[in-house]
């Protein structure tokens, strides 16, 4: 993005370096409202999720959480109901098994387990909110930056200049 | 003319209104900084920051920049949207713009109220409001549904606060179901004696109200019944309600009562529930001389023909002509339609066997405080003697507060009624038997109107009280005077000193406690709970009586613990939110609902199974899905699904969400 905003640092107290990033999805029946409770008592958490509210989880498509990855997050964090208390019946079900799917694919691309959580957090459980993004916060500082864009850019490094337009082509090629 | 049809396909022109909230927000924020931050970003053509956002001056300054700078779109980063997105809507709606051409930030519950460091606080707040402001740009102008809203009213519960709902909307013309699982209406209320604090009889001011319900010709009572399946949304549910057998034919009962004097059972010998199984009832009984409606009921448990099926049926001798007696009768379901649901399930008192250093079920002179109302009352077991099991007067009681409640080991909560109930007890046995009555507590809570009054008049009746918790009930005595005595130790923080103290009966003053079934029927509405288990209101202050779910209400102690007064008032709310809901005719829904763009669709039907509305079908003819609006509640979980991006969700496009994931990470990349 251009604009003034790309002069502000990443987290972190300045010259401290780097500290974790997080998009957190949470659905807007129990895991935002838990959010909301976590506010209104004053619980305290580190400041480094973002939460962008849907409707369900089941709302979260796999590319939400890819592009995320891709545009610098170290963590992305889906909160939805506990299962069977779906504010629409069986959507957190649906996610449960599209994170599983999209774990596998993570894998492929070098991206750590821990980077992905899922969680059922109720409209009660504020202090779960809390406690989940304390500990997702302590995770990524373990396991340090992905910084996807840059590895990208290291593996394409990797690969010949000249061959990386040819990779894709051939890889075209194969798959039909 | 609306604005947007000027402007909306023009260059945007976006407004950000950051409100301080007093210093909820500005006390951790720099909301100057975030004002001239948002200004920079690429499309506001204004940012402003005010004290308090929601209120008029506010909205109208939202208002007249919309007019004044010919705004398009419109950002108000302030608390969270589950509270007054409804508000800036509303402004942005008054100011002739589409309400949908808004987003709003929490910058409140999500930032300032959770975090410690300003800068960081207000770096996140900047992440969150460039989010908005690249989403809002994308926002479509959508028109709101509304659906006609049966008028029919379900309640369910039939204790104090399901019957005073009840009444209140049938009253006021509508017509109510009240359905309630035991087979007569009444609740904790009727098996209470006196009411604090004014001892008001509790049978004289209920039992009207019980007979009222009966009778009122607006009121369809089904007791003996439990719903058993909920369907369709506000304004049009459908629900299923199970209905038990009595084994009596309603219409024909009169409530004579013949046929129990002539059960083949001479003698009552099944422990009976409504006197806690302090008196005894026989198979076909009535639950009690007041009930509503006033028919018998057969225990198929203990009948003899429904045991060996060769009983002399002296019962239906009895009943003669009339024949109400079915032995044959079924579980029936019954159907409804309803536009909106009260829930007034009530509590469960606390079970004392849970502490077992307290003696209940151990020793035979431990009660509970409803045992204790029971023997109280003139029409419980004891015809109103306040006894011992062996028929003994008790000279000495103890009760004990807080039996289950303020207790990390149970329930951390107060139960609210249970200072003034012991009070009341205390009154009621001293009156009743003169003994010297100690009242063992933790702390005194009376907080009500006159309590703090009844209080000081039991005070100076004599009664003791001893504060400090309780350690343990017991049989063993150290002394000639305990001898065949309990014996409470406890230790006197005034005093600071630890007592034994002999008495003959010992009272407990149990929690209240959701209702064992409370999970199961949290699901069934599909309504939240709080972590206690109590029905979880929609706000703790301004929405007392609503759920997130639209058209279900809370009335009473379902939703925590409540005296008679607190429950007759909530039941008071809920009705007039249910009339209200009802009333208007129409309700307006959410437009957030999925749509299949069918030039994209490739006819996969991936999407059709996953709808738990079954909104989506296949159209044979065209091989594309399509999407019943009026059935979709707009989950979105076949937009994320639909491999080609057919299906898309209004208010949560795609484009949009990516917008804002790209907005919270624009820092990083």
């Amino acid at each position: 993005m251009d604009g003034p905003h790309k002069e502000q640092p990443a987290h972190g107290p300045a010259g401290t370096g780097w500290e974790p990033t997080i998009v957190a999805f949470f659905c807007t029946w129990c895991t935002y409202t838990a959010a909301d409770l976590a506010g209104t008592s004053r619980l305290k958490y580190p400041p480094h999720a973002r939460v962008i509210r849907v409707m369900c989880s089941g709302r979260v498509d796999p590319q939400f959480v890819v592009e995320a990855f891709a545009r610098g997050a170290d963590g992305v964090l889906i909160g939805g109901c506990h299962p069977g208390d779906c504010h629409y019946q069986e959507g957190n079900y649906k996610t449960l098994r599209r994170v599983a799917l999209l774990r596998r694919v993570l894998g492929e691309m070098g991206i750590e387990d821990g980077r992905l959580r899922l969680e059922w957090i109720s409209a009660s459980e504020g202090e779960k909110v809390a406690r989940v993004i304390t500990e997702m916060v302590e995770t990524l500082r373990a396991l340090g930056p992905l910084a996807l864009p840059a590895r990208r850019a290291a593996w394409d490094a990797e690969v010949a200049p000249g061959t990386v337009e040819a990779v894709p082509a051939a890889a075209a090629g194969g798959e039909r | 003319m609306r604005l947007e049809t000027q402007t909306g396909n023009g260059a945007p022109r976006i407004g950000v209104y950051v409100c301080h909230c007093g210093t909820n927000i500005a006390g951790m924020v720099d909301v100057k900084a975030l004002t001239a931050y948002a200004a920079t970003l690429p499309g506001v053509a204004v940012a402003r920051e005010y004290k308090y956002m929601c209120s008029d001056p506010g909205q109208a300054l939202i208002r007249s920049d919309i007019a004044e700078h010919r705004l398009n779109r419109v950002v108000v980063a302030a608390c969270s949207p589950l509270l007054h997105e409804h508000t800036f809507r509303g402004a942005v709606e008054a100011a002739g713009l589409n309400p949908y051409y808004f987003q709003m930030v929490s910058i409140r519950e999500l930032d300032s109220w959770v975090h410690t460091d300003p800068a960081e606080a207000t770096r996140k707040a900047k992440d969150l409001v460039r989010a908005a402001v690249q989403r809002v740009i994308l926002h479509k102008p959508l028109e709101t549904r509304s659906v006609p809203v049966n008028p029919n009213v379900l309640v369910v519960g039939g204790g104090i606060a399901g019957i005073h709902a009840a009444l209140t909307m049938a009253n006021a013309g509508k017509h109510v179901y009240l359905v309630e699982r035991e087979p007569t209406i009444g609740g904790h209320m009727a098996k209470f004696d006196k009411t604090f604090p004014t001892l008001d009889c509790a049978a004289c001011i209920l039992t009207p109200k019980m007979t009222a319900v009966g009778t009122h010709p607006n009121i369809t009572l089904w007791t003996y019944s439990e719903v058993e399946k909920v369907e369709g949304y506000v304004g049009n549910y459908r629900v299923t309600v199970k209905r038990h057998p009595r084994y009596i034919i309603e219409d024909l009962c009169v409530g004579c009562q013949e046929c129990i004097e002539a059960c083949v059972y001479k003698e009552a010998r099944v422990p009976d529930e409504f006197n806690l199984g302090l008196g005894k009832r026989k198979p076909i009984y009535l639950p009690f001389p007041q009930a509503v409606p006033l028919l018998v009921v057969i225990d198929p448990e203990t009948c003899i023909e429904f045991k060996s099926g060769k009983c002399k049926k002296t019962c239906v001798e009895a009943c003669g002509e009339r024949g109400a007696i079915d032995f044959t009768q079924r579980e029936r379901t019954e159907e409804i339609e309803v536009g909106a649901i009260i829930l007034a399930t009530g509590f469960k008192t606390f079970d004392a066997r849970r502490i077992p250093y307290y003696g209940y079920g151990v020793y035979k002179n431990v009660y509970t405080a409803l045992e204790v109302e029971r023997l109280i009352n003139a029409a419980g077991p004891t015809g109103g003697e306040v006894v011992l099991r062996d028929g003994r007067k008790p000279e000495r009681v103890g009760i004990i507060h807080c039996v289950g409640s303020r207790d990390e080991h149970y329930n951390i909560y107060c139960s609210r009624v249970c200072c003034m109930f012991s009070i009341k007890l205390a009154h009621l046995i001293r009156e009743r038997t003169g003994a010297e009555v100690y009242n063992f507590y933790i702390d005194i809570r009376t907080p009500g109107k006159g309590f703090e009054e009844f209080y000081r008049r039991v005070l100076e009746e004599g009664v003791h009280f001893i504060r400090g918790k309780v350690a343990q009930v017991s049989d063993w005595a150290t002394s000639p005077e305990e001898e065949g005595k309990l014996i409470i130790q406890v230790e006197d923080t005034l005093a600071g000193m630890i007592r034994r103290i002999p008495v003959d009966m010992v009272v407990l003053s149990g929690a209240l406690e959701p209702q064992a079934d409370a999970e199961a029927v949290r699901r069934l509405f599909n309504i939240s709970c709080s972590t206690e288990g109590w029905f979880l209101e929609r706000h703790p202050k301004l929405a007392p009586v609503s759920t997130f779910t639209d058209g279900i209400f809370l009335a009473g102690a379902c939703q925590g613990p409540k005296d008679i007064p607190d429950s007759v008032a909530q039941a008071g709310a809920a009705a007039a939110e249910a009339l209200a809901l009802v009333d208007a005719g129409r309700i307006a829904l959410e437009p957030n609902t999925a749509y299949v763009v069918a030039d994209d669709c490739s006819g996969c039907k991936t999407c059709i199974p996953l709808c738990p509305y079954r909104a989506i079908a296949f159209n044979g003819q065209t091989a594309k899905a399509e999407i019943t609006e009026a059935l979709c509640k707009g989950c979105g979980v076949c937009v994320a699904a639909c491999p080609s991006g057919a299906i898309r969700q209004h208010l949560f496009e795609d484009a949009e969400i990516f917008a804002e994931i790209a907005g919270v990470l624009a820092a990083q990349a």
